[in-house]
This record gives structure tokens, sequence and C-alpha cells, in this order.
């Protein structure tokens, strides 16, 4: 079991980054810099990873979000206080 | 009757291609459409589909031939067409002409392995090749009792390699996961292990702390390593190479670009997707999509292929999305029928053609099948992009990336996001007149989204 919900969400992002762009190296990720830059996301594979992530936590990020969900950290914050909201 | 079911061509320039693994095994009956296996060709692993109803008899070319295009991988017969001896045991139905027995494909069948239906299924659950086994029922038929005693005994011969029941996805995956491929319980056709077995069997794993250690151990060994695959990377970027090599040589390139105010669109879209959760939003190129489709149904010059100087028009709009894999190269994948799909559905199809192209399984019909070419270097790319057409198509559509600028509408000048539509188009097959009221024409239809 999963000690915190940090825990929970950092491996939930790690499987859906599996999923949708196996190709990328997720623990080489800068937490700090623009994610889809860093990573090259293009609109369809974010939207595929926001899929992952709701099926995953049932967390929905809406469109108007995204400006927080801009780096990889801005986006485990948003995933573990919108988990904590639903708890 | 028995026909051969042949290695499809998988696109221009393709003369053969390697077996990489069949998910089906003779005694299977497959449908028109079912997705039968992966061939290893130089645009990366492709599944093959079947495209009758159809029964398996026989495996032609085991897993790690190479098969030239054309000549046959299976045999197949029509489905419920029991070989000659199998048919006297079955009650005649009532009333109808008994048929002829099918004395070409009997000849065949009996060089298959007579076995029970469990024990067929018992035995590729363990992954058992049937001529290996004794058979004590009728007729020297396997039982499943032969099968468990086989394996209780260790007689049986030949098992299937292990690596055979792996897809290559699930392999690369466990890979990276630290996960012995060969140790996980397969669900997929005949038991192979499949990408989600993997995962499953990492995820129940994760919190194990030897697992974990084994996962880091497995990635630092490969990271020192590391074991590029430059073979495959080569042989993408010859594919393309060829493409548009011929592309430039053969086709006379004209180029045509509009500015198209999307403001209205992009609201419209904002305002559907705001009450929808993630896996019900619309995406932008779903818009462009059909916009673009509904469009050519009036152009048919700019939908078909241009073949030994003549063009042949399509029937139907299959648009292939260019791709770009961050592995370097490209593969444009067509979405069937795109004119009659919804937007809904069309994101459905964008979403799931990226990740199979990410993940290197697309299938045969989805690389052979597009009829023109839509290319996006996505939302935060260049403002324009004018494509190479993939012969033998004659149009490629470019949409660029979204860009605000002071936009002049009734002598008043404000701020409007905007797309930079192009048109690639073969000189032989239309004309720049007919091209430019094409891009119009999208334009405008892309005025009104709620109507696409």
């Amino acid at each position: 079991v999963n000690s915190s919900p940090r825990d929970a969400v950092q491996a939930a992002l790690r499987a859906a980054f599996r999923r949708i762009a196996p190709e990328v190296d997720f623990d080489g990720i800068d937490a700090r810099q623009d994610l889809r830059e860093q990573v090259d996301l293009d609109s369809v594979d974010l939207l595929n990873l926001l899929v992952a992530l709701e099926e995953e936590l049932g967390v929905e990020v809406p469109e108007t979000d995204y400006e927080e969900i801009s780096t990889l950290e801005g986006l485990l914050q948003y995933l573990v206080s919108h988990l904590e909201e639903e708890t | 009757m028995t026909t051969e079911y042949p290695m499809p061509s998988l696109g221009a320039g393709m003369s053969q291609a390697t077996v990489i693994e069949w998910y089906v095994t003779p005694g299977d009956v497959v449908r028109r459409g079912d997705v039968i296996g992966l061939v290893d060709t130089d645009k990366g692993a492709i599944e093959i589909e079947v495209w009758e109803d159809a029964e398996v008899l026989e495996v032609l070319a085991p897993p790690g031939t190479k098969v030239p295009v054309g000549e046959p991988l299976l045999t197949l017969r029509p489905p419920g067409e029991a070989p000659a001896g199998d048919r006297d045991e079955d009650l005649p139905a009532e009333g109808l002409p008994t048929e002829a027995p099918a004395v070409d494909g009997s000849a065949r069948v009996e060089e298959r392995v007579r076995a029970s239906p469990v024990a067929r299924r018992r035995a590729a659950e363990l992954h058992l090749d049937l001529s290996g086994i004794l058979g004590t029922g009728p007729g020297g038929a396997v039982t499943l009792g032969d099968v468990e005693e086989a394996v209780a005994e260790g007689t049986v011969a030949r098992p299937l390699e292990p690596h055979l029941r792996v897809t290559p996805v699930a392999r690369r995956v466990a890979e990276d996961l630290g996960v012995d491929p060969e140790k996980v319980r397969g669900t997929g056709p005949a038991g192979a292990v499949t990408r989600r077995d993997v995962e499953l069997a990492a995820e129940g794993d994760w919190r194990s702390p030897r697992r974990a250690e084994e996962g880091r151990r497995a990635e630092e060994e490969r990271e020192a390593g590391e074991q590029p695959e430059p073979d495959r990377h080569a042989a993408m970027r010859r594919a393309v190479a060829a493409a548009m090599e011929r592309s430039k040589r053969e086709i006379p390139h004209y180029y045509l670009a509009t500015t198209v105010p999307v403001e209205a669109a992009l609201q419209w879209l904002e305002r559907t997707n705001a009450t929808r959760p993630p896996r019900e939003r619309i995406l932008p190129i779903a818009l462009h999509l059909k916009a673009i489709a509904l469009v050519l149904k009036g152009y048919p010059e700019l939908n078909g292929f241009w073949e030994e100087g003549v063009f042949r028009p399509a029937e139907d709009i299959h648009a292939g999305l260019a791709i770009s894999l961050r592995t370097g190269g490209l593969v444009a994948p067509a979405i069937h029928d795109v004119d009659r799909r919804s937007l809904d559905d069309l994101t459905t199809a964008v979403r799931d053609l990226v990740q199979r192209a990410r993940a290197g399984s697309l299938r045969a019909s989805e690389v052979t099948d597009a009829t023109v070419t839509v290319t996006s270097l996505g939302d935060r790319g260049v403002e324009t992009v004018f494509g190479v057409i993939y012969p033998p198509q004659v149009a490629i559509i470019g949409v660029g990336s979204v860009v605000e600028r002071p936009w002049a509408h009734s002598g008043m000048v404000g701020a409007r996001r905007t797309v930079t539509l192009t048109l690639s188009a073969d000189h032989r097959a239309s004309d720049g007149h007919r091209g430019g009221l094409f891009l119009e024409e999208v334009a405008a239809l892309l005025q009104t989204p709620e109507d696409l």
C-alpha cells in the first residue's frame, strides 16, 4: 500500500507515461522545466496523458487549468491536492 | 476450398517483411478484420488483418521467416467447411443438400494433428506443439488426458520457443520495468504475453522492495550496455527517404496557403470541452480533419492516386495522419472514412492512433489505406507547414499552429487566433485554382464548427 498520495500520484504518472510515451525517460524529466517542451508532448499526447490519469486517479483536469500543469511538479501537486479534496 | 493468405504489400517500395508472431494457430476460426499476426517491415512492426471469415489450416511461414510480398503466409478455408473425414461424424442437416466433399481441402487437412477441441485449447495455453503428443483417442486423436500426461511426464516435444509468445511491445515494456516476460502469465491470443500483462505484473509487484531493486539493477545494466536499435531507425529512415525521393522526382507539386481565423471554432471547442472529462474531450485536429474531409468530397481530384500516368480517384476518404516519432522517423497511418465520423469518434481515433504509433503497433490497413494525408507539426510547432506528397497520393494538407494575430474585420482590427492551412498538390491531377477554392471552403466550414 502506498504510504502517501504523492507516491500514488508518482506511480500513476510513471505508468501513464509508459502507456502514452513509452520512449520517454521518465526519471530524466526535470520536474520544474516545461513538461511538454522537454519531452515533446503534442496535444494528442497531453490528452492521452490526462485520460490515463483520469482513469487511474479519478482526477479530471479541466482545460482551463492547463497552465497549472505545465511542469511535472505542477502536475504532481495539482493531482495530489485534488486527490485529497476528494477523500 | 483452401485459399492462401499472402504477405500483404504495406506500402510503396516494400518487397518483403519478416514474420514476428502469429496470433492464431491452425484450427482457429477468424473473422473478417481480425488481426492475426505481426510482421516486421521497414516502417516498424505492423499488425496484419484477414479479409474473410475463415478457419486457419496451416502456418506456412513460422516466426522469423522473411517472406516476399505476395508469397503465402497461411492457408485458410471457409469456416464450417469440415474435411470429408470429420463430416461423416456429423449428422447431416435435415433437408439440406449435402455438398460434395472438399477433396482439395481434405488432402491438406489430413496433415493436421487430430485432437479434441479441449486438448487443442489446453495445448495452446501451454504453448505445446500437438504433433509431439501421442494421441490415444479415437483415430489417434490427442485427448485432454494425453496433453496433461505428456506435460506431467515431460515427454512433450518441441514446446514453442518462449520468445515467440511475448509480443515485441510487451518485451520492450518488460525490459523497461525490469520484469522477466517469460514469467508473466499471458492473456493474449494463444497465451501470448501482452503489454498489459507485463504492466499488471509490474504493478502487482510495484511495492515489493525486491522487485524494485531488481528493476533498478536491470535499468543500470541496460544503461551501462545501452543497446540502441540502429537497424530499426536506419530502416525507417530509408523508407521515408525512398518515398520522399520518389515524390520529389515524380510529382510536380504546387503549394497554396491561407490564414484562417479559428477564434469561433476554438471558443466553441472550449465551451464544449468545459463540461467534459478528458476522455470525452474533442481535439482541435478532429475539427480540421472533419472539415477537410467534408470539403474533399467536392474535390475528387485531391483524393486518390496517380498511378502509371493516370489519376484514379478514391471512393472513400481515408486521411493519413502524419505522426512524427520521438525516436526518429515518421508514420502516416490512415483514419478511415473521416467524412462519415463524428468529432468524438475522430478524436478517439486520433488518440488511439497516436498512442499505437508510439508503441509500434499499427495495423496493415492503417499503413496502406490512406487516400490523402494531413500533417500538423503540433500545437506548439511552426506557423506553416508545406507537406511533401506521399506517393501515389496526390495531395497533403498542412495545419499550422494556432497563432494570435491582429485581424481586420469590417474595418476594425482585433486580436484573433488563427491557423495557416496549406495545400501541397500534384499538378498532374489538379490545378491551383481548384486547390485554392478547396482551401477557402475548408476555411469557411471552420467558421461554423457546430455543423461539423
